[in-house]
Parts: C-alpha cells; sequence; structure tokens
C-alpha cells in the first residue's frame, strides 16, 4: 500500500484525524484500474479519491499534470480546491491544486495548458474543450488519474455520456490512467460501475445511521391542488426557529420565490432567511454561500442548484415543501444535514396539496425501507456522439477505425455498431442526404486515410458550442400598450406556448391576463384583485417515479388509511364510495359531465411527461373517433380531457398498437417534438447556440431548428436527427416508454366508470395549470358557431 | 368547403385553401404566392430557410387546379418574391409550374415585389378584366368590382388567428396563398375604405364567414 507523504501524515495527526476504513481502502487500491467509492454525504469520499494522488506525488513531485477531477457543478470545484488546499499547504507540500471552468478567465486558462497544474478540478464541458485542441496530446500524456465525483448525478444525464466518450479519449492519450468514480446515493451499483469502465470495482462504504424523517404537521390543511407549500409557512417558520440552520427544498425555482415572499411576510422576528437557485446571478448566489458557511443565516430557501456538493457546515434541518418526486433525490437532499460522518440526518416532508400527501407518506416508507428508484439508461445517445467527432476532428485528423474502437470502450457506447457509428460520422461529415447542398454542414474532408475539418476555421465555432446543457428559452413578458408596453419579467417558452388567451398567471407578484404573443413578447394586462387561473409555471418537470407511482397505489390499496392525516384519508374514502380507488391491475377511467363539457378522466400514474402525452396520443384517438376533444391538462397521476361527446368505448383508443402509430404520426408536427429535436440538433451541432461571441436568442434558434426540423420531416425522414430525436422521444419530456410499461401492465383491463359528476380524485385536476388547447374538430364546431353568432350578432344573415 | 361570394354579376367561391374559384367563368384566382422567399433571402444574407415552401405552395396550388379544373387562373401579383427568385426557380420547381400551366390561360399580374415579364410564360398585366370584374395587385378605394391582393389580410376566430378574404358589395381582397407570410389584421386602419358590412372569410380546415369589423 502506497504511503501518505510524512508532512501530510504529521499534519493529519496535528489535528487527531484518522482515516476511515474506506480510505484506507482506497490507498490499498491505488493501482486498480478503476474504482467506484459508494459512501454517505459527510463520509470524507472526495479526500479518499484524493488520497492516492497525494501518496503517488509526494512532498516535492515533478511538473505536469498528474490527476484530474471532474465534478458535475462549478461549485464544487471551487469548494473541493479550498478543502485540498488546507492539507496541502498545511503539511507544506509543493502540490499546485486550480480549478478550470466557465469561469477561469483567458490568461489562466491558456497558462493551464502551457504549464498545467499536479491536480486540476474541472467540469465535464470544460474538459471537452481542454481536449479539442490540437495540443491536448501533451497536455494529458502523463496523466496519472482521474476523479469523477457525484458520478451518479452525471451519469443520469448526456453529459455523463459525453463524459465517457472523454474519459476513453483520455486513455487513449494516457493509457496508464486510473479511473475513480465518488458516489453518494446510488440504485444500481454495477450500472455506475460499467458507466465508469469496464471491469471496474465497486467499494461500499459504511452507509452511516438512517435519517430521522417524518412528514411536517401542519395547522391548515393543505390545498386540492397547486405545489406552493404556502399553508404551511407559519409551521415551518416554527421548525426554522426550533433549529440552528435549515434547508428548505422547493421542486421549482417559481415556487421557490413565491414561497418565499410568502415567508418574509411571514417572518416577523425578521430571522436571517436566504434564497439560493440557478436563476440568481452568481454574486448574489455567492453572497448567499458565503453567509451560509458563516453561520449567519437561520435558513435557505433553495432549489436543485443545492442538490449536490457543497459542504454547508451546520445543516441541522433539511425541509422538502412539494413531493419529492425522485426517491433518490429526497435522500440526497435529506443528505444536506448533518453534514458529519455517523449522525443521522433529520428531515421533514411538506406536501403542497392532497394528492402529494399520498406520495410524501409513500416516499417516506421508500426512504426506510432503503429503496431507490432510477429508470435504466439506454445506450449512449448519437447526438454526443456527433459532437464528440467534432470535437475530435478540432484536435487534429483522426483515423475512423481508431476512433470507432475508442467510441466502443466508454461504457455507455459499448454497445454501438459500426453503422451506427458510421451513420453519425456522415452527418459530421455532410450533414446527410437533405441538407448536403449546404456547405455550412459539410464539417469534414478525407485526407490521405484520415478525417480532417473541412475548413479549420470552424473549430472556433465548434468550441464554442461544446456541452451537452440546452439552457431553456424565456420569452419576455410586457405590458401591451401601444408603445411597446411595461417590461414584467419572462416566463419560458414552453409555458408560453400552454396559454390561451384569456388566461391569468402570476409574474413578478402580479396577476396579468395573457393577451396573446408578439413577435418574441407574451402580451398581457393587469387583472388586480384575481386569482391566476394558471398559478405558476411548473418549471423544469420531474415526473413522479414509477417506484413512487407503484407505492401510491399500493397506499390506494390499503382497507383504511389510519397513518394518513384525517382529511385525505376522507377524501379518499369518499373517492372508494362514488367511484374507485385506481389500482396497478388496470387502467382507471372515469368520464362524467361538467359545467357543459364532457370529461375523461385517465389515472395512468405514470408521471407527468408520459401522462401529458397519454393527453396527446388519446384526444387524438379521440378526434379520428368523432369526440370532438377541446383540451386537456395532466399531472403525475392523471391526465383529464374535456370535449363535445363522451366516451363509452374506451378499449380502441387505448390499444397500444394504435397508440403507438399515433406517436410515430404525432412526432411529426409537436412542439414537445421541436423542442426535443432543438436539444438534439444543437448537441449534435447541426445548429450553433453561439456564434463567434455573439449568442442566439432561444428564439431564433427554436425558429430555424422548427424549419429544419419540418423540412427532414418532410423530405429525410431517416435523417440521423430525426432518428435520434425518436429515440429521445422514449424518455424525458415525452417518455413513451413509460405508457408501454402502463400499458403492459393493466393487458387490457381497462375500467371506464360512468358517473353523473366530478368525482373526488378528478376534482383538484380542474385546479391545475398547463392545460393544452386541441384544434381539431371539436374547436372547427365551436369556430362555426362563433362566426354563426357573430354573424347573427352583426345581422348579416 | 368554400364560401358563396357575390361580387356584380359573379357568383364565387371562396375557397378554405387561400384560392377563389369563379365555375361559371371556369377562373382560378390566387394572391401572393411568394414563391422563392428563402432564396431572396438566404440571397440578403438573412435566416438560412430551406427552398422547400415553394414546393409546399406549389402543392397547394396542384391541388385547387386538380379540383376545380380551371381553363383559366390568374395570380394577383407578389407571385415571386423578388423578380431574381422568378429567374432563379429550382429547375423541378419550374417544370411542375410548367405542367399547372400548360393549356390553361394563365396570367400573371404584376405586384410591387415582382414588376416586369419573367421568362416562365404566361401573359404579363398591370390588371387584367374578365367578365365586368377587374383584376389587379392592390386595391383602388376608387372603383368598383375588382378583385386584389397585396395585403395578407388576417383575422381571430376562437383564439386562432388565420389569413381571411375580405369581401364587400365592392371588392373582394384575397388572402396570401404563399407560405411564409405575415399579414394585417382585417380590423386594421388601412381597410377603412371596405363597407361596415365587410365580411372576413377564414381559411382554414372550412371556409367560414364573420364580420370584418369583429
Amino acid at each position: 500500500m502506497p504511503t501518505l507523504p510524512a508532512p501530510l501524515q504529521t499534519w493529519f495527526a496535528a489535528r487527531g484525524w484518522q482515516l476511515h476504513p474506506h480510505q484506507t481502502q482506497m490507498m490499498e487500491r491505488a493501482a486498480a484500474p478503476s474504482t467506484l467509492l459508494v459512501a454517505p454525504t459527510g463520509g470524507g469520499k472526495t479526500l479518499a479519491g484524493f488520497l492516492p494522488t497525494l501518496a503517488d506525488l509526494g512532498a516535492a513531485p515533478g511538473p505536469g499534470l498528474h490527476t484530474l477531477y471532474i465534478s458535475p457543478l462549478k461549485a464544487l470545484t471551487a469548494d473541493i480546491r479550498r478543502n485540498l488546499r488546507a492539507p496541502i499547504e498545511g503539511a507544506g507540500l509543493a502540490i499546485r491544486v486550480e480549478d478550470r471552468t466557465g469561469d477561469t478567465g483567458q490568461t489562466a486558462r491558456k497558462r493551464q495548458r502551457v504549464d498545467p497544474p499536479h491536480i486540476l478540478l474541472t467540469t465535464p464541458e470544460s474538459l471537452a474543450l481542454l481536449l479539442s485542441y490540437p495540443d491536448a496530446g501533451r497536455l494529458f500524456a502523463g496523466l496519472r488519474r482521474v476523479i469523477v465525483d457525484e458520478i451518479h448525478a452525471l451519469a443520469e444525464s448526456k453529459r455523463g455520456d459525453q463524459l465517457a466518450l472523454l474519459l476513453a479519449r483520455l486513455q487513449a492519450l494516457a493509457p496508464g490512467l486510473r479511473r475513480v468514480g465518488l458516489s453518494a446515493t446510488v440504485e444500481d451499483p454495477p450500472a455506475l460501475a460499467r458507466f465508469l469502465a469496464a471491469g471496474t470495482q465497486v467499494l461500499h462504504a459504511d452507509p452511516g445511521p438512517d435519517p430521522d424523517i417524518s412528514v411536517l404537521q401542519t395547522a391548515q390543511d393543505p390545498p386540492w391542488a397547486g405545489g406552493g407549500g404556502r399553508h404551511a409557512i407559519p409551521d415551518i417558520l416554527a421548525q426554522v426557529r426550533a433549529h440552528r440552520t435549515t434547508l428548505i427544498f422547493h421542486n421549482t425555482r417559481a415556487q421557490a420565490e413565491l414561497f418565499f415572499r410568502d415567508l418574509w411576510l411571514a417572518n416577523d422576528q425578521g430571522l436571517p432567511i436566504g434564497i439560493h437557485h440557478g436563476s440568481l446571478a452568481r454574486e448574489q448566489r455567492e453572497r448567499v454561500e458565503a453567509a451560509m458557511a458563516a453561520g449567519q443565516l437561520r435558513a435557505v430557501v433553495c432549489t436543485g442548484s443545492l442538490d449536490l456538493g457543497i459542504d454547508w457546515g451546520d445543516v441541522d434541518l433539511v425541509i422538502q415543501v412539494g413531493a419529492p418526486k425522485n426517491v433518490k433525490r429526497l435522500v440526497q437532499r435529506i443528505g444536506r444535514a448533518n453534514h458529519r460522518y455517523n449522525a443521522p440526518s433529520k428531515a421533514l416532508l411538506v406536501p403542497a396539496n392532497r394528492f402529494e400527501v399520498v406520495e410524501c407518506k409513500a416516499a417516506l416508507d421508500a426512504v426506510r425501507d432503503h429503496a431507490l428508484d432510477g429508470e435504466p439508461r439506454g445506450p449512449g445517445p448519437r447526438d454526443v456522439l456527433c459532437q464528440h467527432i467534432l470535437m475530435t476532428a478540432c484536435a487534429g485528423p483522426f483515423d475512423a477505425d481508431a476512433l470507432f474502437h475508442e467510441v466502443r470502450s466508454a461504457g455507455p457506447y459499448a454497445g454501438l455498431t459500426r453503422a451506427g457509428f458510421d451513420a453519425a460520422l456522415d452527418f459530421v461529415a455532410t450533414g446527410g442526404y437533405a441538407l448536403r447542398a449546404y456547405d455550412k454542414w459539410q464539417r469534414l474532408r478525407p485526407a490521405g486515410g484520415l478525417w480532417a475539418l473541412r475548413d479549420p476555421r470552424a473549430a472556433a465555432v465548434i468550441r464554442q458550442n461544446l456541452g451537452t446543457i440546452i439552457d431553456t428559452e424565456t420569452l419576455k413578458v410586457r405590458l401591451k400598450g401601444r408603445f411597446g408596453g411595461t417590461p414584467l419579467g419572462e416566463v419560458e417558452e414552453a409555458f408560453a406556448a400552454t396559454l390561451t388567451p384569456g388566461d391569468t398567471f402570476l409574474i413578478g407578484g402580479e396577476v396579468v391576463r395573457y393577451e396573446g404573443l408578439n413577435e418574441l413578447t407574451v402580451e398581457v394586462t393587469r387583472q388586480p384583485g384575481r386569482e391566476p387561473k394558471v398559478a405558476v409555471f411548473n418549471g423544469t418537470k420531474f415526473a413522479t417515479s414509477t417506484l413512487l407511482a407503484d407505492r401510491i397505489l399500493a397506499i390506494f390499496g390499503q382497507e383504511a388509511w389510519p397513518d394518513l392525516p384525517a382529511h385525505t384519508a376522507r377524501w379518499l374514502a369518499l373517492q372508494r364510495q362514488v367511484s374507485r380507488l385506481p389500482d396497478r391491475r388496470s387502467l382507471l377511467l372515469e368520464s362524467f359531465p361538467h359545467d357543459g363539457r364532457e370529461h375523461l378522466c385517465i389515472y395512468g400514474f405514470a408521471g407527468r411527461n408520459a401522462q401529458q402525452t397519454l393527453g396527446l396520443l388519446v384526444t387524438k384517438q379521440m378526434e379520428e373517433h368523432g369526440l370532438d376533444p377541446l383540451g386537456f391538462v395532466a399531472t403525475d397521476y392523471a391526465t383529464l380531457i374535456w370535449g363535445l361527446r363522451p366516451v363509452t368505448d374506451p378499449a380502441p383508443l387505448f390499444a397500444p398498437e394504435t397508440l403507438r402509430a399515433g406517436l410515430d404520426s404525432w412526432l411529426n408536427g409537436n412542439a414537445l417534438m421541436k423542442r426535443t429535436f432543438r436539444a438534439v440538433a444543437i448537441v449534435a451541432g447541426l445548429i450553433e447556440r453561439s456564434h463567434q461571441g455573439r449568442r442566439k436568442t432561444g428564439r431564433q434558434a427554436t425558429f430555424s431548428s422548427d424549419i429544419l426540423y419540418d423540412t427532414l420531416r418532410r423530405h429525410d425522414p431517416d435523417h440521423l436527427l430525426l432518428q435520434i430525436t425518436r429515440e429521445e422521444a422514449m424518455r424525458g419530456l415525452i417518455d413513451f416508454s413509460r405508457i408501454d410499461g402502463m400499458l403492459a401492465r393493466v393487458e387490457g383491463r381497462i375500467d371506464l366508470r360512468r358517473l353523473d359528476r366530478v368525482t373526488p380524485l378528478a376534482a383538484p385536476l380542474f385546479l391545475e395549470p398547463g392545460k393544452v388547447p386541441i384544434h381539431g374538430h371539436g374547436r372547427e364546431k365551436l369556430a362555426e358557431k362563433a362566426a354563426q353568432a357573430l354573424m347573427e350578432a352583426a345581422g348579416l344573415v | 368547403m368554400h364560401y358563396p361570394l357575390t361580387l356584380g354579376p359573379a357568383r364565387l367561391h371562396a375557397l378554405a385553401s387561400g384560392a377563389l374559384h369563379w365555375p361559371e367563368a371556369g377562373l382560378l384566382v390566387v394572391s401572393d404566392l411568394h414563391l422563392g422567399k428563402s432564396a431572396r433571402l438566404a440571397r440578403r444574407g438573412g435566416a438560412l430557410l430551406p427552398p422547400y415552401e415553394t414546393r409546399a405552395t406549389l402543392e397547394k396550388l396542384d391541388a385547387d387546379i386538380a379540383r376545380t379544373v380551371p381553363r383559366a387562373v390568374i395570380c394577383l401579383g407578389d407571385s415571386f418574391d423578388d423578380l431574381a427568385a422568378g429567374e432563379d426557380l429550382d429547375e423541378a420547381d419550374a417544370l411542375w409550374l410548367a405542367r399547372l400551366m400548360a393549356g390553361r390561360d394563365w396570367t400573371w399580374i404584376e405586384g410591387n415585389h415582382d414588376p416586369g415579364p419573367l421568362r416562365l410564360g404566361g401573359a404579363h398585366r398591370a390588371q387584367a378584366q374578365v367578365g365586368g370584374l377587374t383584376f389587379r395587385h392592390i386595391a383602388d378605394p376608387a372603383q368598383r368590382l375588382e378583385v386584389s391582393g397585396h395585403f395578407h389580410p388576417k383575422a381571430r376566430l376562437a383564439g386562432q388567428a388565420r389569413p381571411c378574404f375580405l369581401a364587400d358589395a365592392d371588392r373582394i381582397i384575397l388572402p396570401a396563398y404563399g407560405v411564409y407570410t405575415g399579414g394585417l389584421w382585417a380590423s386594421d386602419p388601412a381597410f377603412g375604405f371596405l363597407r361596415p358590412e365587410a365580411l372576413a372569410v377564414l381559411t382554414g380546415h372550412r371556409a367560414l364567414a364573420i364580420p370584418a369589423r369583429g
């Protein structure tokens, strides 16, 4: 076993530090080609990852890059640098540690390439950039170790697929490279090990004590729908007062903002409370982080921006507002409290509505049972591969055979066929059949048996577009007026697309009425004193996981609900009395008239994205069967459709083949599909998000990507990017795989209940935001009626 | 599904596609095809739209001609986005257009985007007279019994905006037939010369009439 440098041992001893068993084991395995360490938060796993490096470098190392540390968050690299510097400087070791992220200045970047530090801390995107330069071979030739932190978080997204390809590239440049993965919460360690490298060994640290977790009892009952959790503010304030430091997690930024505003109004003791989320300016976030680290804040209202990483010291309570949607994320958040080894974390859940009361109970049980959710990730997507080929070409001419074998050594691409690889290469080289006429998409040319960039100047643009994180596009909201109108703020484009004129929503603390879309601007008028119809946009979509949905259905199956609050137990009992509760065995549908329209409620429990897709597909079938649907709304649990005629024979609407056929044709014109295509096209390098420093606005990119999408669909339906878009559609925003899973589970057992009015379970759906209009025969009939009425009113008939 | 319109002696059909059909005269009228718009934008260094909108417009025209089998066709101007677009038309598109024109009396009215003659054949006129009606690009409020285009009128019904015909006892203004075209609301003051009882006939799934003044 390698030994730590003597000064470092002395420094540790002076502080009374002793290595944890898993830290010692990591030292013992220093020579292993690839190791995955699974250890709880606060277990010193990052140090465990670095110990072999510190031992190898010794007190006076020679020059050259030795270890690369990769984390999903920029903030994490800065934090790790501080944490590493303490022992290195304390022990007087001549080891240089630097970070390199999007925030690193130009001068520092250049110097790092010429004279690299011993340990470089970076993100996948910055690593891609480093590897895109012709001098990458020289920079990384002496690299000995690579550490991937929070690897479970990276492995869930395209960032992880890209990272796997980058690791393969690094391995080719530095054949002796040793890989280390660090992870806290992981449901399938062997799968994550395969992601890191073939033959990775898994090391489990002592998981520590179970968390102390419960549902917060509130004086006021949660509302029927919505997600704010504002009914719980007095009770949450009482908890903040009773603890040193509390993190209050929300699922979306909008909810965090609204909650924070109301929390301040109720905060009559003036407790120091801050807010932290991804769309706040970096300076503001850093101020909050600094105040937090200094112990000056009693609470921080936050979102996923604090899910990972940074050590917060004194947090002794985590509150999750709104259903956690995903057990793994909940466990991660709970781990933010008591960042000390062997101390239980304390957490409270605050369901924001009645459905969430049940979901929180299900999540609580899952945490106690150590059940983690996670959908297995499919093979590595080829848009990421296209970008990787472009990046490789930026660094210099490459051999297609060699690159193919290198790519296959990356976990997610182990099953890639030569034909699949060649298709990606052909797209990068020519743009594909329909676009072959355009010079701008012909990127590569053959050069003496190798492939090279056709125009070396293109490298700058390619570098600017590296990375797989796609920003959401936003539209400005303005008060409608003759002279441009007052700007109020921004909403996501996808949210704007769901609005119909007359809808009211909340922005910047005031209620406005949607009037229409004018070019890039959402035009609104003020509607003071009205409750918003569309409360808040739900932000990024975290769909309730299959594991949680199944547990909710299991709770529904109980005889009685003594462990649920009385209001929720009564609600479920009433539903059982007037209709029935959904279960796993069958698909419950309820059909009832309400407010002059016919309604169909589909309790699929497939998660918000899949329920939304189901809404689109079923309304399409209804359209074809002359049932005149007018619109629908989807939640994690159900889809509610309204229209002009009742559904009496549901079987043809839900036949899996029909839905799948419908998916194929619907994939064509749909806005979600266009969004998916846009992301694919950006990652694959078909469209640019940034050109020579000028960042395209989302709208510009959307405009050209929509037209490209329509063009490819009509003239080259087998284009690689359309194939990728269809593959993406099976998961993510469209998530057809969960509809498939649900239909396979119920095996045609569809139970339609015809009722004379709204049922208790369906009622909250009427209050949901995000209604989607259907432009079909139903609406056509309404338009005809409206035209008739207008003509009669004008006396023109 | 068409909407019947009467202008002087003529009984006309406003088609849901945006074309105007005069069955008794065997005449089909379309306006503002804007063929070659993407090519023009590309020449000007603007957005690089794929050149397929020309085909989409031709497909629509092909379908209308197949259904109405007109003896004569009048294109009311701005048929091409500019003169160069007319000259640069893709070979396949030019052949397609030639096939549609074959055996018909085809008239190109000059528009503000495409004045002057073109290589594609057909007659070129500043305006045309058929059966007591005048066909020109831009409406002339001083005249009666005329059919024109140019404005790309559109109107809103049940929350959706659609291109529309505008019609009163004096004139009919056609919607733009081309694909990538913006428009002017039927309620715009620019249409102040229309009679108060003017109709807006919306295009789309079927032709629907509403009062133009909303």
